[in-house]
């Protein structure tokens, strides 16, 4: 009896003392760490965009902290799985909120991002997505704490129109879509864009229907129209039969192609073959010849053995640069922050990086890329000026 | 005018595949009355083996013509091969149970035959060489005519010129009007009705891959949905030349070819579709037996 008594005794002793222990370590994590969360999908067939991110951010706080950390304290992360879905995304910002974070990476899906920001935005809350390309979250210009370290879909646009009236001088452009939303989408911003422009006008704007034989019927047509580039909005494997159908014999339609990110793929040189050769297409800047990228994706792999994901190292950039403004802030108020982040240059695996007025990010985005024949025969895309 | 012939012409290369493949379709809707949902897939496995086997000629070294020819040869055979399979697997051993389970069987093989090369290749489209060589005699009208169009248009009248003869005046083919007409009959009179309807299978099937490998060198790429989104359209130019009629699948498929090219060259090539369907319901409101088919009463 007396045994288990003290048995008992002790058992709670223990118990105590380790609730202090815990309390001890709580509170004294509490004054010392500043709090970033990170929130995007870590479940759900969008998990393989979200768990990468998340564990670029958690390098990156490895790595500052490994550095001395930010204020004389640790960084300290919250990760938090919205599923891409707009109502779990305000639960996870309400329950984000709560810890106290300073700001928060994410979230990734453009949806979920829009129906959190004006939560955050009462909250005193800088948001940086390294996913989100809505072009209006950021142009709407309704929430000021929210940056982004990936370019939104409208910068493609721009950078194409701009290519076809001031490179190419093209004055008469025809544009074909898949009629998928990414592919209408761009087509439809390209084609905004270009009837903006005093000298080049669209002569014709027309859809295809993915899976045929062939595109000479549509392509006879862009040819009686006498235009001096085609925009084609959809993925490589449409672009490589209507390339090659244009260099056919029976068209001889020698006018440049121009896309976007989907046609970017080896695959279409793969097929085309030197028919593709001069295909013009827009793809986020390559950033593996930066040597701060080599060296986070080297360390990426050998973390989690895996190659990172598309939006590992913008996450990796949105974390730097939210260390680096509270660092320069001196303080991890809002408005000091934000205007930091405004201010400053950051160097990260993306290239070297600042904010607009609206939280755009400037310095990383698309660049124009073009087919060119090598010295084998075969061709690659190489980033054009 | 130039514009119009140029579209006629396009819209006849067009036409020609999608009646190369409309022909499977009618022979077997023609013999035993079942649309055959796995034609489709049939032609997409054998654009994979011509796929493989031209790879492998290639290696080995062959000349251009002997390449073309060789693959077709395997595709035929591996075609072929297939067709039986799928005869013998999902068909026969309902041969006397209600249509509708065989239409189901079918749409189960299609499925089937889909998922299994998904699961082999991926979904990622595969680049098919052109295997169809360059002539010569075609380069003073290219303008107008491709020399892939140029082969599958004679491939589609030959095969329908000699799938008539066939059916005209030989044995088998003979046979194989029996059986449509009526199998009990037929086997009464001493037809191996399964040996006929297994004998059809394996003709539409080799069809199917020869327009595998034509079709194949003319898109120039290939993944394991080719056969839905082409067999879609030959079935409905077999439905509009009136299914079961083996002239009706080519006339259907040049009509369905011809409008498609006149919508997207003159009015849009994304309402192109709409046009050639419209057309597809216009005539089966006037003759719901399809151009050419024949209005048949069901005796009750």
């Amino acid at each position: 009896m007396s045994g288990n008594l003290l048995m008992r005794l002790s058992c709670c002793i223990s118990y105590c003392l380790f609730m202090l222990l815990a309390l001890d370590t709580s509170s004294n994590a509490f004054a010392k760490t500043i709090k970033i969360g990170v929130i995007g999908p870590l479940s759900g067939d969008l998990a393989t965009y979200g768990i990468p991110t998340k564990n670029g951010t958690e390098l990156a706080v490895k790595n500052i902290n490994k550095a001395g950390g930010v204020l004389n304290s640790k960084l300290e992360l919250f990760s938090l799985d919205d599923v891409c879905e707009p109502n779990t995304a305000v639960t996870t910002a309400n329950k984000i909120i709560g810890e106290g974070v300073v700001g928060v990476i994410g979230h990734l899906c453009s949806g979920a991002t829009r129906a959190v920001l004006d939560i955050y935005k009462q909250a005193n809350i800088v948001v940086i997505s390294p996913a989100s390309t809505n072009p209006d979250l950021s142009l709407d210009g309704k929430s000021p704490n929210f940056f982004r370290t990936i370019a939104h879909d409208a910068a493609q646009a721009n950078l194409q129109v701009d290519y076809i009236s001031n490179k190419l001088k093209a004055k008469n452009v025809a544009i074909l879509h898949d009629h998928g939303t990414y592919g209408e989408g761009l087509a439809k911003l390209v084609k905004e864009g270009l009837e903006k422009q005093k000298n080049t006008k669209v002569s014709l704007y027309d859809g295809i229907k993915p899976g045929q034989s062939d595109y000479i019927g549509i392509l006879k047509k862009i040819k009686n129209k006498n235009v001096d580039a085609v925009v084609f909005g959809g993925y490589h494997p449409e672009a490589a039969k209507l390339v090659m159908n244009a260099r056919s014999k029976t068209l001889r339609l020698q006018v440049p192609f121009i896309s976007g990110d989907g046609v970017r793929d080896n695959k279409l040189i793969e097929i085309a073959g030197k028919d593709s050769n001069g295909y013009l297409a827009s793809a986020p800047v390559d950033t593996s010849s930066n040597s701060m990228s080599q060296k986070i994706s080297k360390q990426y792999e050998e973390t989690y053995k895996e190659k990172p994901g598309t939006f590992t190292l913008a996450a990796y950039a949105a974390v730097v640069a939210l260390a680096e403004a509270v660092k320069s802030a001196k303080s991890t108020e809002f408005s000091k922050v934000k205007e930091q982040l405004h201010k400053q240059n950051f160097a990260t695996p993306i290239g070297s990086i600042s904010f607009d007025t609206k939280g755009d990010v400037i310095g990383s985005g698309f660049t124009m890329y073009k087919v060119e024949a090598g010295s084998n025969g075969k061709g690659k895309f190489v980033s054009v000026k | 005018m130039n514009y119009l012939l140029e579209l006629t012409i396009t819209g006849i290369s067009r036409g020609s595949i999608y009646a190369l493949l409309a022909l499977g379709y009618t022979m077997v809707y023609g013999i035993i009355g079942m649309i055959n949902f796995a034609h489709g897939e049939i032609y997409m496995l054998s654009a994979f083996v011509a796929l493989v086997s031209a790879s492998i000629l290639q290696i080995l070294g062959f000349g251009k013509l002997f390449i073309f020819i060789g693959t077709l040869l395997i595709a035929i055979t591996y075609g072929c091969a297939y067709g039986l399979t799928v005869e013998r697997m999902a068909y026969k051993p309902l041969r006397n149970s209600p249509r509708l389970t065989c239409l189901i069987s079918a749409i189960g093989m299609s499925i089937f035959l889909q998922n299994y090369v998904l699961l082999g290749y991926g979904s990622e489209i595969q680049p098919f060489p052109a295997l169809i060589p360059e002539f010569a005699f075609l380069e003073p009208v290219s303008t107008y005519l491709l020399n892939t169009d140029f082969v599958i248009i004679v491939a589609t009248l030959l095969a329908t010129g000699l799938l008539l003869l066939f059916t005209r005046y030989s044995k088998m083919g003979m046979a194989m009007r029996a059986v449509s007409q009526d199998q009990t009959m037929a086997m009464l009179l001493g037809i191996d009705i399964n040996r006929i309807i297994a004998a059809t299978f394996v003709i539409g099937s080799g069809l199917a891959a020869i327009a595998a490998v034509l079709i194949g060198s003319h898109m120039r790429q290939i993944n394991y949905f080719i056969g839905f989104t082409v067999g879609i359209k030959a079935f409905t130019a077999a439905v509009l030349g009136g299914i079961g009629n083996i002239t009706g699948a080519v006339v259907g498929g040049y009509i369905l070819g011809i409008v498609e090219s006149y919508a997207a060259g003159y009015i849009s090539s994304s309402y192109k579709d709409v046009f050639a369907f419209s057309l597809l319901v216009l005539i089966l409101i006037f003759r719901p037996a399809g151009l050419l088919g024949v209005q048949t009463t069901e005796k009750v």
